[in-house]
């Protein structure tokens, strides 16, 4: 594993091209687009005010930097670097900028939601989007970027407005039947549109491409409900994370739920646990970390390594205030691996651990115990190997061979607030709070 | 008189019932003759009861008459007496009426008070009864009411918390609105409206670079149709993957019917009858199934009945397996049971059978011991029957004729085989020494020709002896082989001997490593070969000396093997 040296970003805005040669990051008002392999500087391009959002376009030949405070949104060329182009919404404000999946048109959200202006950067026309809603996620394209999944809300009712990506063609509005929809996702495959409530109800709502209602599921009534939805990669598995502690995991064919994850405090079966146990510092011979690289500096840094902890574990949990809205309890985060085998779920209320889930024989595959609360955590696009961070100055992978924990070997300590893997999934982008550093891979994994 | 009169009349009073009318005893108690007697009776009798009043005297001595003042003061005073006697015993008769009827008074409570215990016992019962009743339904309503609490906590809860969401969204809500408010405020009052522009240098193209198209009706039906288009793809595909999964499954399915089918038939042999109604049943279901199986193939294996009826089957089957199974079960359980309850029943018969098995053998392998001693006496003793003892004999003598005949041509032949190598190694030995010896004869009469010739006198002359030595030794070669060889046949007739010949010779050196070293014709020593003539020379003898030559052949023999072993080491 190698580290690169560290550089300097704002704002957490440093992504790489969807092509995966270039990698951009915004310095205050610079954007520096480089190069990933050298991690030169190719372009420098200067906008007008402090970046708020960047982005690249499907094909990796522009960047949008939108500047919200200011309203103006500024596309750069890699290609032609003079080329330049500014969006200014004026007076009705910027509150959200994105590229269509085509990387010709640039969707801004105005202040308020009030409407969705669709710039062309080919015919420079514009069009508008009435009432969007303002929600967790009102707007989805589809993978394949055919179609634009919106949510509206008139007259205290939801609906879902369908748009073809190639002429904004409205193709189909529809109402929902959620009380409040707080957001929707197309399915990877993109015939299915899931569409989900707020936390005041549990509801999923499944609507097929041209609108029909396919199924409905409501896990319980009452109780706060969703916390997070996600679809598998292969589309066939809808994995819900609900307030309640609990993943539901609905099947394409029957949509109906074939199982649920449990995050328990207590783990009896036999299920690896893996739990981070920091060393002191002074202990420099017994250095059990497969891969610490022990540079002089390191006397602050605790190396940690993982063990493996005997049955039955038990789970530190911090139980939320009940008073207050939006309690830190329920699963907040989900995601499947490349290969919908696994499925990563972080509780809030156990905020530290990671849970790793077989989808093959629906069970719990491992758990990861650290130190801090878990911050970030991402699968690599290829293989089943997932990385987090937790704020400090490691790295942490795991695979189901097992895990290990990396030392981010720079000076004066680089917190990692959180990651990125590069579509090849053999480096990772590392964030911290003002630096970023990229991290190798070896092309042979290596586990503990 | 008195006492004996007295006596009479106590006697006479104590017999005659006592009444109150008996007045007719005092007429019997006292006559004139005894008044005296009666009269001091009376007076004793007067003195015990205490009373004390004189003594009744006659009023004459002798006379009839009596002191009336004493006897009516004795009257009145008994009188008295009786008077008080009848008044206590008035009262007492009283008395014990009263207190009879107390006592049947008491009685009759004490039933009653029983009575009453009993009842009241009896509701005693009954009451605890009911309070225990009551006390279970205290606990249920107790625990009802303790999970309503909980729910009724758990939904307070709840409602606290949407309570709070709804309150912290409608804050949000308003937040926002007051925000919009104030940029509407802003708006107004500002009035320098920043139009939105785009400015860009120059436009781009699309990026799939074709021309952007006007929008009609035909690319919105082109949109709807390639909308379905891709929903359709995407349930073909997926109902693809489902007709291939199920075409696995009713793979699996008719492979696990067919195994129980296999399972099921040769273990049901008791219930024949069911068995082949079974296996009709089977047939029957095979049957339809096979037909079904054809169509089903060609039809995509879309036929809800064949469907139906592979799953009939199937229960059919699993059922079937499961009764038997259940069957097992019971008779495993029942047979458990037994031996656990009568453990000697089951372990005794096979037990038994057991012992009875061996017992058997034992008796079939005491036969066999017997007959095998029976055929052994008669071996032994011939005397039992001359005949098939004869035969026997002859029998076995015959067998081992037979085999000692197959030994001793063996052994012939062998005998053959080593004489012919012997004869041929001694012919080589023989010729060998022979040529040695002309070549010793040959160097000698050299030599001699040689220091003769020093001296020139004596030249011819050795010449000739030499040769006639010469001649003389091949002369007696030919007889000394033929000797030693016959010596040898002798020999080995006695001895089966591996031992290559020869004769033997004193025992300095042995001949047979002379021979292989001649053999070899390894440069040997004069002395060896003289010795080696030595040698050639004693075989003579050997005709006579039988005894001599054995023992040397003896010593030969183990010398020679010592010898051979050692050429041999030589050889390697």
């Amino acid at each position: 594993m190698n580290f690169s040296e560290v550089f300097k970003q704002s704002n957490q805005l440093c992504k790489i091209s969807p092509d995966g040669k270039y990698l951009a990051t915004c310095v205050q008002y610079r954007l520096v687009v480089r190069e990933v392999s050298t991690l030169q500087i190719l372009q420098l391009y200067t906008c007008l005010d402090q970046i708020s959002h960047m982005d690249w376009s499907s094909d990796s030949l522009f960047i949008l930097c939108a500047m919200y405070k200011r309203g103006l949104v500024q596309v750069w060329s890699l290609e032609q670097p003079d080329w330049h182009c500014k969006i200014d919404e004026g007076s009705i404000g910027l509150v959200s900028s994105r590229w269509s999946p085509d990387g010709r048109h640039i969707l801004n959200t105005t202040e308020f939601h009030l409407r969705v202006t669709v710039w062309s950067l080919c015919t420079k026309a514009v069009s508008y989007i009435k009432y969007p809603k303002a929600c967790q996620k009102g707007i989805d394209f589809s993978k394949d970027g055919c179609y634009m999944a919106l949510a509206e809300r008139r007259d205290c009712k939801d609906y879902v407005s369908v748009f073809v990506c190639d002429d904004w063609h409205l193709l189909r509005h529809f109402e929902t039947e959620t009380q409040d929809l707080a957001g929707l996702e197309w399915s990877p495959n993109g015939c299915v549109l899931a569409v989900w409530d707020s936390s005041l109800e549990y509801k999923v709502l499944l609507y097929s491409l041209d609108g029909r209602l396919l199924s409905t599921y409501s896990a319980y009534e009452w109780s706060l409900g969703i916390k997070s939805v996600t679809w598998s990669p292969s589309s066939q598995f809808l994995a819900i994370g609900s307030y309640d502690e609990k993943v539901r995991v609905l099947n394409h064919i029957t949509w109906k739920k074939i199982t649920q994850f449990e995050h328990l405090a207590t783990i009896n079966n036999t299920k690896v646990v893996y739990k981070e146990v920091e060393k002191r510092p002074t202990v420099r011979s017994d250095n059990l970390s497969l891969h610490n690289i022990t540079i002089g500096t390191n006397l602050f840094n605790t190396q940690s390594k993982y063990e493996i902890c005997p049955p039955p574990v038990q789970i530190p949990v911090v139980k939320p205030d009940p008073d207050r809205a939006n309690p830190k309890i329920g699963v907040s985060t989900l995601a499947f691996s490349s290969d919908s085998r696994y499925l990563a779920t972080k509780n809030d209320n156990m905020a530290s651990v990671v849970w790793v889930w077989d989808m093959q024989k629906m069970s719990l595959e491992a758990v990861l115990e650290q130190t801090s609360a878990v911050r970030c955590f991402q699968w690599d696009p290829l293989r089943p190997r997932l990385a987090l961070c937790t704020g400090n100055t490691k790295l942490y992978l795991w695979s189901p061979a097992g895990c290990v924990s990396v030392q981010v070997p720079t000076e004066g300590g680089f917190q990692v607030q959180s990651l990125n893997w590069h579509c090849g999934g053999d480096s990772l982008i590392l964030l911290g709070k003002e630096q970023l550093c990229l991290c190798y891979m070896d092309t042979d994994q290596v586990d503990k | 008189m008195s006492p004996s009169r007295q006596n009479n009349f106590v006697s006479m009073l104590s017999s005659l019932p006592l009444s109150r009318s008996s007045y007719n005893v005092i007429c019997a108690f006292c006559t004139e003759d005894n008044m005296p007697q009666c009269m001091s009776y009376i007076n004793q009798e007067l003195d015990s009861l205490g009373l004390c009043s004189p003594r009744i005297e006659a009023s004459s001595p002798g006379g009839a008459g009596l002191n009336t003042v004493p006897a009516l003061n004795a009257m009145y005073e008994l009188m008295q007496i009786h008077r008080r006697n009848m008044c206590t015993l008035e009262e007492l008769e009283n008395d014990q009426l009263k207190k009879s009827s107390t006592l049947d008074h008491m009685q009759m409570n004490n039933s009653r008070l029983k009575d009453q215990l009993e009842l009241s016992i009896r509701e005693k019962s009954g009451l605890h009864e009911t309070e225990r009743q009551l006390q279970l339904k205290i606990k249920t309503l107790q625990s009802c009411l303790k999970t309503e609490k909980d729910e009724v906590q758990k939904l307070q809860s709840i409602i606290a918390s949407r309570a709070s969401q709804y309150s912290h969204d409608a804050k949000r809500k308003e937040r926002e609105a007051a925000k919009l408010k104030e940029r509407l405020g802003q708006l107004l009052v500002d009035r320098k409206d920043k139009k939105l522009a785009l400015d860009v240098l120059n436009s781009l193209g699309r990026s799939d670079g074709k021309r952007s198209h006007w929008k009609t009706a035909k690319t919105t039906t082109s949109h709807e149709d390639e909308m379905y288009k891709s929903l359709l793809n995407d349930y073909e595909v997926s109902q693809r993957s489902l007709l291939l999964e199920n075409a696995e499954l009713k793979k699996v399915l008719q492979q696990m019917k067919k195994e129980m089918i296999h399972i099921l038939s040769p273990r049901l042999p008791s219930t024949r009858g069911a068995a082949a109604e079974n296996s009709r049943e089977q047939a029957d279901s095979d049957g339809e199934e096979k037909a079904g199986d054809t169509s089903r193939e060609t039809l995509d294996q879309s036929c809800e009945h064949a469907r139906e009826q592979l799953t009939n089957s199937i229960r059919q089957q699993w059922r079937k397996l499961r009764n038997h199974m259940e069957k097992l079960d019971s008779q495993a359980s029942l047979v458990h049971h037994q031996l656990e309850s009568n453990k000697e029943v089951i372990p005794r018969e096979t037990h038994e059978d057991e012992m009875e098995r061996m017992r058997r053998e034992v008796q079939q392998c005491k036969e066999f011991i017997h007959a095998q001693q029976q055929l052994l006496q008669q071996q032994l003793n011939t005397s039992f029957d001359d005949e098939t003892a004869a035969l026997l004999n002859d029998c076995y003598t015959l067998e081992e004729k037979e085999r000692l005949k197959e030994e001793w041509r063996l052994f012939e032949e062998q005998k053959r085989n080593f004489a012919r190598e012997r004869k041929n190694f001694t012919e080589a030995a023989i010729r060998l020494g022979r040529e040695k010896k002309a070549f010793e004869e040959d160097r000698a009469s050299w030599l001699k020709n040689q220091f003769l010739n020093m001296t020139p006198f004596t030249d011819r002359r050795r010449c000739s002896s030499s040769d006639g030595q010469s001649a003389l030794s091949v002369r007696s070669e030919p007889e000394m082989r033929m000797s030693s060889t016959k010596a040898q046949l002798a020999k080995s007739s006695a001895y089966a001997t591996f031992s290559t010949p020869k004769s033997t010779q004193s025992a300095t050196v042995p001949s047979t490593t002379e021979l292989y070293r001649t053999l070899r014709l390894i440069p040997d020593s004069s002395s060896s070969r003289h010795s080696n003539r030595g040698s050639w020379q004693e075989s003579n003898t050997i005709d006579d000396g039988d005894f001599r030559v054995k023992s040397n052949r003896i010593q030969c023999r183990d010398l020679s093997i010592f010898s051979l072993g050692g050429d041999e080491n030589s050889l390697t």
